[in-house]
């Protein structure tokens, strides 16, 4: 019989930690994990260190990158930990994890999202047809369902919208990356009959205009999206409506 | 007062648009000096003199100063809103901005009438 041998490997971390109801500030935390070649994510290996030390608090769900709970801020830059792969770090160089910046932490790398999604509800994500219900379903061709790809598939990972600066600033007023990449989702179906409420909710200097194109949002997404593309296709149509 | 959060102002876009056609008007006169220049226009006083003087220069000199300052106060209007969150500050800020540009503004006007 052959037998297997599991290459294994020490993971060094530098975590952020907060419990509000111990600690008086927010600490980072050394704490190293011994992973083996099964596994292969970054969120794996935040499993082991759960294991080790259960007092960590991060969201994690699906481990697939469709539900979108475990985003964080991975050296630097925002990503989601289950798509995170462990062999693009280089070894024994500490990985250091923090909440995603901008919002409240409620706990660890666990933050409070009220926030974005209030966003993201302003925008009224859901089809507006005021047409009696059809006996099947609302027709569209090829071509307008073409422009909807690369803008349903946001997961709401808020990895996008806690990158942006202008977000960070203002995220009570400007709807943010996520929001206004579900916006031009809305925007551009055209089952939708809200067209021009949909541009006169956005036509303010802060919901939309604050946007300053610096497209960390298309840098960080985990789905590979581009918000900054449909920001400037709502300006466009907005651009459109007036001449 | 009750700290409601106010959206909705609808210049979003014409100050959007507007900061687009300028720039565009700036890169313009940014373009026609850079080729006078390269031209040799800038030998002599009198030649830069004679080339600003003429009516098409004082035209564009002027639509480039106006859409300089228009640029500059919704661009500096914009870091205030970005950055200083109380309103009286940022009141005070715009009222300065605004100042400050038609005060530039005035002053380069005046320095092209002269020519």
């Amino acid at each position: 019989m052959e037998i297997v041998t599991m290459t294994t490997r020490i993971l060094k971390f530098n975590i952020y930690r907060y419990d509000p109801d111990v600690d008086r500030k927010p600490y980072m935390q050394d704490i190293e994990v011994e992973v083996d070649a099964t596994d292969r994510k970054l969120l794996d290996a935040l499993v082991k260190l759960k294991a080790k030390d259960d007092s960590i608090a991060f969201r994690r769900s699906c481990r697939e990158g469709v539900c979108g709970s475990d985003g964080m801020n991975i050296n630097g830059t925002n990503g989601l930990a289950c798509l995170a792969d462990l062999n693009t770090f280089p070894d024994g160089k500490t990985i250091v994890l923090r909440p995603l910046p901008g919002l409240p932490v409620i706990r660890d790398l666990i933050v409070d999202m009220t926030q974005f999604f209030k966003q993201y509800h302003s925008i009224k994500p859901y089809l507006i047809n005021n047409d009696p219900l059809p006996e099947r379903e609302r027709l569209q061709s090829p071509e307008e369902r073409e422009e909807l790809n690369g803008l349903y598939e946001c997961i709401l990972c808020a990895c996008c919208s806690t990158a942006c600066p202008t977000f960070w600033w203002n995220p009570d007023k400007f709807v943010g990356p996520a929001g206004l990449l579900a916006a031009y989702r809305f925007i551009a179906d055209t089952r939708d009959q809200a067209t021009n409420e949909r541009l006169d909710n956005l036509e303010d200097p802060y919901r939309l205009f604050r946007c300053h194109t610096i497209m960390n949002c298309v840098e960080v997404c985990p789905k590979g999206l581009n918000p900054t593309k449909a920001i400037g296709k709502i300006k466009d149509m907005m651009v459109r409506r007036i001449i | 007062m009750v700290n409601r959060k106010l959206v909705g102002a609808h210049y979003g876009l014409l100050d959007w648009l507007i900061q687009r056609i300028t720039g565009v008007v700036m890169a313009v006169f940014t373009v026609v000096v850079g080729f006078a220049l390269s031209d040799g226009v800038g030998s002599s006083y009198e030649r830069w003199h004679a080339f600003m003087s003429s009516t098409p220069m004082r035209f564009i000199s002027f639509l480039c100063i106006i859409s300089l300052c228009w640029h500059a106060w919704i661009g500096v209007r914009d870091t205030w809103m970005d950055y200083v969150q109380p309103a009286g500050i940022k009141l005070t800020l715009h009222v300065l901005t605004v100042l400050s540009v038609i005060g530039c503004g005035g002053w380069a006007v005046q320095i092209l009438w002269k020519l």
